[in-house]
């Protein structure tokens, strides 16, 4: 037990010195120097709750990707056998819950009907299952509905792009370094560091940006429309509040507009009449000649600009827009104008946004709780210190170098695996010195009563070690099982204090057990006492 | 140099006489700790509850305006917040639930902190926001869960590990023992209403693993000396094994709560339900290993022959050959 070849104590010195250089650049940036680029810089990360900033939970509602999936396949399907030759008309249409349903009007196009929409749907998941399955009931009625693993599939690829989409906003925005993971089906994490505005950052990533142009119908009732009561076809959609006619609705056409997904630009500028904010778009090629039709098309008559649901505005077409740019106005101010570029620059979020849990910290607060938490862990330190000394004598002094290596070990290697470090993994410090200390006071408390029980001073030391190690591992090992299920369970901060808990675990045993009895095997070895003074 | 002896050497308090009496009173004391629970309830904080959270520092001001605070966010008609100093005198903490008129939307709670937020930077012209937390129904419901699932998967993954490494009796006084520790602080957050947050969580985890931290020593000995002492009878035997650990028990609690006693009193204020649940579990949980894990040994009836190795079928034959009996 206490024989350390040379080989044996380079090895365990060599362990010490790579985790504490490990811990050397987070200390030169916490204490507010600079590292030297040219060096490597395992560095620990701050969390939120120590450097300020924002984690932002955004959460989307399935049911609005199976909504638009449904829309698509309707417009698809018209589209298909609206071309076909013959052509196939249909009617009763209508889409409820998952399924899209309509009659034909000629019974004995079934068979082409079908040939006709099989090919919209495609394979999902891994049996061979199709996302729509299609049903013909009572001869006529073709009955569409979206399977389980096709909305699945879609909701997933939906939640993809949009976190590539959150991504570019607030790439634009200029944030410095900025996490943004997927979480479970449905959701998105959000963290920025140091941020001074969220409101800017949620406003923008709660704009879907889903641009739509759209024919107005000029020859619905406006009692009709006070009514809810839409045209066959048709749909009413209310003017935005900072329109000019905010309050009111109009009625327009529900298929065959154009989205605004196909941009290439989009940026903000003033309308050189009035003199009011505006946004300047580009179409891609293909988007610019489907603009170009609408607007050739329909000279004369006003089209909607609707944004999110909202009309922004809806002016006359005056002529063709062939050159596929545009200019949208609405009631801007500078900033909304701009916020709305950004948005329309980085595409449509496929899906709605809604925050279901923001936490931010200002960052006085994150200054303030580092300065408290290091004065609060070093009077508790020195007070530990001082009452191991107190209590064992030279045996509290090793005990005290091993705690110090401990401490800076921990932070090495939270560097090493970049971790990070946050408020509640500041008191998993300060119980991990306590639980360290434990360690040498098991074996010491050990020791003395060996002695008293009459062994010589190399068995005492011996057995102490040997016995107080078997409760020491054991104590490790259930604390080991308690931090790692407070991982598994816990969530942001609290995460950080089971890191700091568990790495404190080993580095505890590392050095609370076997640094210490390297150094008392050294001092016995030396000194060679006939009494100890434990 | 003399060194510092916080137990006296020769210590043998007979602390097993007072097993049923103590045991009486813990048995109440659990009883009473889940009534307080289930009558009163736990005072959730934001992140079980859902709701809002708003910590701001009124810069230019001495006192942090207390009242007029309560009148401008309850006045906003979303319910009546719980307002209280945090932290120095001009920092405040303002927490509100959320109406249940919009439980059903889900951005509800982030949208109404938002406006409170931009009502009170308007209305006072200090206010300087240090944190903002807002957790909708269904996140908060999830917590809750995940706490729970946490806390019972915590105690039984230990519960086995020690019935595995010692024998059944000593994992099911683990468990006892634990289940004491996380009432009483389940308990006294009832009683007194403090906040209980995901930090809280993180506390009690931490309670269970310096209980047990604590349990083990005890069981280790107890172990070791049923091993040495064959005849001992066993409420003797286990007063020896707590009494031969207490000088560690002792020290160990001491220097845990100088550690966190600073924590306590200098560190950040909102460390200090955290801070405060584990420093009151250091004494739960001291007292549990002692007076909850030990005696249950009895009841379970380990004796000394609970560690007996059973012969194996080769040192019978060994013996058999040799002609021994």
């Amino acid at each position: 037990m206490l024989d350390f070849p040379p080989w044996k104590r380079i090895f365990l010195w060599l362990i010490t010195l790579v985790a504490i250089l490990a811990m050397l650049p987070s200390a030169v940036s916490l204490s507010g120097g600079k590292w030297p680029e040219s060096l490597p810089d395992p560095e620990i990360n701050l969390g939120l709750d120590l450097a300020g900033g924002s984690h932002i939970l955004l959460e989307a509602d399935p049911a609005q990707v199976a909504h638009q999936r449904l829309e698509t396949m309707e417009e698809s399907v018209r589209a298909v056998l609206r071309d076909a030759d013959p052509r196939i008309r249909i009617g009763d249409i209508s889409t409820a819950d998952d399924k899209l349903s309509f009659l034909l009007d000629d019974p004995s196009q079934v068979d082409a009907a079908r040939d006709l929409i099989e090919p919209l749907t495609t394979g999902a998941g891994l049996t061979g299952q199709r996302d729509w399955t299609i049903e013909v009931v009572d001869g006529s009625r073709f009955i569409l509905t979206q399977s389980r693993a096709g909305l699945d599939l879609a909701v997933n690829q939906a939640m993809d792009s949009a976190a590539e989409v959150v991504r570019k906003r607030i790439d634009a925005l200029g944030t410095r370094e900025p996490t943004i993971i997927r979480q479970g089906d449905e959701r998105i994490v959000v963290q920025v560091p140091g941020l001074q505005d969220p409101q800017q950052l949620k406003d923008l990533l709660g704009q879907t940006a889903k641009l739509e142009f759209k024919l107005v119908d000029q020859t619905a009732l406006q009692s009709d429309i006070e009514q809810g009561i839409a045209p066959p076809g048709k749909e009413i959609v209310p003017y935005a509040a900072t329109s000019r006619f905010a309050g009111s609705s109009i009625v327009v056409d529900r298929l065959g507009g154009i989205r605004g997904d196909s941009l290439t630009n989009a940026q903000q500028s003033f309308d050189p009449q009035t003199n009011e904010p505006v946004v300047n778009i580009t179409f891609d090629p293909q988007g610019g000649a489907r603009f170009a039709r609408l607007t050739s098309e329909n000279v004369g008559k006003p089209f909607a600009i609707i944004l999110d649901g909202e009309v922004l505005s809806a002016p006359n077409i005056n002529e063709a827009i062939l050159g596929g740019t545009a200019r949208i106005s609405g009631g801007f101010t500078v900033e909304t104008a701009n916020q709305l570029a950004i948005a329309l620059r980085s595409g449509a979020l496929p899906v709605d946004l809604a925050v279901v849990e923001e936490r931010t910290v200002g960052p006085d607060l994150g200054a303030d709780s580092i300065r408290k938490g290091i004065i609060a862990m070093s009077i508790g330190s020195l007070l530990v210190v001082a009452l191991m000394i107190l209590s064992y004598g030279r045996f509290g002094i090793y005990a005290t170098i091993a705690l110090v290596l401990n401490v800076l070990m921990i932070l090495g290697i939270m560097s090493i695996m970049g971790t990070t470090l946050t408020l509640p993994g500041i008191a998993g410090f300060v119980l991990t010195i306590g639980a360290a200390v434990d360690a040498n006071v098991l074996i010491n408390e050990r020791i003395r009563e060996e002695r008293k029980r009459g062994r010589r001073v190399i068995a005492a030391v011996e057995n102490g070690y040997k016995e107080a190690s078997r409760a020491i591992y054991d104590a490790n090992i259930t604390n080991f099982i308690a931090g790692v299920l407070l991982f598994l369970f816990g969530s942001g901060p609290v995460r950080g204090f089971a890191v700091v808990l568990i790495i404190g675990l080993f580095t505890s045993v590392f050095t609370a057990v076997t640094m210490t009895r390297m150094w008392v095997a050294g001092w016995l070895r030396k000194a060679r006492p006939t009494d100890l003074n434990v | 140099m003399r060194l510092l002896k916080l137990v006296p050497e020769d210590t043998n308090i007979h602390f097993l006489k007072w097993r049923v009496p103590f045991y009486v009173i813990s048995v109440l004391l659990i009883a009473a700790s889940w009534a307080l629970v289930l009558t009163k309830g736990l005072n959730y904080g934001v992140d079980f509850a859902g709701g809002l959270e708003i910590q701001a520092t009124f810069t230019k001001s001495e006192e942090a305006p207390i009242a007029a605070l309560r009148d401008q966010v309850g006045g906003l008609g979303y319910g009546d917040p719980v307002i209280q100093r945090f932290g120095d005198e001009n920092q405040v903490s303002i927490r509100m639930r959320l109406p249940d008129d919009v439980s059903g939307d889900k951005a509800a709670a982030d949208r109404i902190s938002d406006q409170v937020i931009s009502d009170l930077e308007a209305k006072f012209p200090d206010f300087r926001l240090d944190f903002k937390g807002s957790v909708s129904g269904k996140v908060s419901g999830e917590f809750r869960t995940k706490a729970v699932y946490a806390l019972l998967a915590a105690m039984l993954a230990i519960a086995l590990y020690i019935w595995v490494r010692f024998e059944w009796q000593f994992g099911v006084g683990a468990l006892f023992a634990l289940f004491h520790d996380v009432s009483l602080t389940l308990g006294m957050f009832a009683l007194f209403q403090m906040e209980f947050s995901l930090q809280i969580i993180a506390a009690i985890l931490a309670i269970i693993g310096y209980s047990l931290n604590d349990t083990i020593v005890v069981y280790d000995r107890i172990r070791e000396n049923l091993k040495k002492y064959r005849k001992m009878g066993i409420v003797e035997l286990l007063d020896l094994s707590v009494n031969e650990t207490l000088a560690r028990t002792v020290m160990t609690s001491l220097t845990l709560l100088v550690a966190l006693i600073p924590l306590l009193i200098f560190g950040p204020a909102s460390l200090f339900g955290l801070t405060a649940a584990i420093t009151l579990g250091i004494f739960v949980g001291t007292y549990s290993s002692i007076y909850m894990a030990a005696p249950i040994l009895i009841w379970l009836g380990v004796t000394s022959h609970s560690f007996v190795p059973t012969e194996s079928v080769a040192d019978k034959q060994d013996r058999k050959a040799r002609g021994e009996a």
